[in-house]
């Protein structure tokens, strides 16, 4: 089985990721309405798209593509996934909280209050099938690849996983983006 | 490795996950209300009860390869370390004190050790002595 040349992790994605976390640290530090909604909206946006484009598009396609075509793909794709998600998750939801705390949004005297706590646990079980099978499996497949003699069966259990799990963060996003808009409303 | 030679890690690793973030969804909701912090001490007990029981079956799991566990999970404790010093560091900022201090940033310590000992696990779990695996980065 032959496959492309990759890094697990890009050396060039960890220098923007270190530059975006140093943008949230001075957009935390500063407390300023514009830099959090803007590392907010724009993080979440990232997420939320990210997350249904390869939850409901992505994901069946890579379903019924042959193995050598999966694997090719997979390669290009699973690593920038590696550093994209984790620092537009963590973008998205720092700044968010910051940015309730100052409007006071995350307050449990917040007329919305109910549909705040609501997005709370939507983002937990996100963050919980995220952590628990999306992310292992994303940097196992990738492990797999890289060696010799990558193992199919493997891989192919891998993707799967990591199919199902991104389709269901996917879904889970319809009901962030009808929950921000009632509390944008 | 045979897969029934193995114990639910994933499964357990996810139940602890979803107690400690119970734990702070609880207090997270009843901002700025002082509320009684037992709950969430329960949560993050039996979420750190599950990270032992994990951690001790997994211990005594016959031929599990621990050099490669240790050599996917380290890279994942850096990370996820540095993710919960970033939310630890909110907590500070927004004045969090206290026993709820206390029990988050335990929650932390949990999430920080859990989440790289779960990809730490998937990794070695399909770890073939005959094949030379690559390394992270």
């Amino acid at each position: 089985m032959e496959r492309p040349d990759f890094q697990i992790v890009p050396r060039a994605g960890i220098v923007a990721a270190a530059v975006a976390v140093v943008v949230l640290v001075v957009a935390i530090a500063s407390n300023k309405l514009w830099p959090l909604d803007f590392l907010h909206v724009a993080g979440g946006a990232a997420w939320t798209i990210i997350d249904l484009f390869v939850g409901l598009v992505i994901g069946p396609i890579i379903g019924r593509m042959s193995i050598p075509a999966r694997i090719e793909f997979t390669t290009r794709f699973m690593p920038k996934m590696v550093v994209i998600m984790p620092i537009v998750v963590t973008l998205t939801l720092a700044a968010g909280w910051q940015l309730g705390n100052k409007l006071g949004t995350v307050q449990s005297g917040y007329t919305n209050h109910a549909w705040v706590v609501a997005s709370f646990i939507v983002v937990g079980v996100m963050a919980i099938v995220a952590l628990g099978l999306l992310e292992p499996a994303n940097i196992a497949v990738l492990i797999e690849l890289k060696k010799p003699q990558p193992n199919p069966t493997v891989i192919e259990r891998l993707m799967k996983r990591f199919i199902y799990s991104a389709g269901i963060t996917g879904v889970m996003q319809i009901a962030t983006l009808v929950i921000m808009t009632k509390i944008a409303s | 490795m045979s897969e029934r030679s193995l114990p639910p890690v994933t499964e357990l690793g996810m139940a602890s996950l979803a107690l400690i973030v119970a734990g702070g969804i609880y207090l997270a909701s009843h901002l700025p209300q002082r509320v009684p912090l037992a709950p969430a001490i329960v949560l993050l007990s039996l979420s750190a009860l599950l990270l032992a029981v994990n951690l001790s079956m997994l211990a005594r799991v016959h031929g599990f390869p621990w050099r490669r566990f240790f050599e996917i999970a380290r890279w994942a404790l850096l990370v996820y370390v540095t993710t919960a010093g970033l939310i630890e560091y909110t907590f500070l900022q927004d004045q969090v004190r206290g026993g709820a201090l206390i029990v988050l940033t335990l929650s932390l310590a949990v999430y920080a050790v859990h989440v790289p000992t779960l990809i730490g696990f998937t990794v070695a779990r399909y770890y073939e002595p005959s094949a030379v695996a690559g390394t992270v980065a």
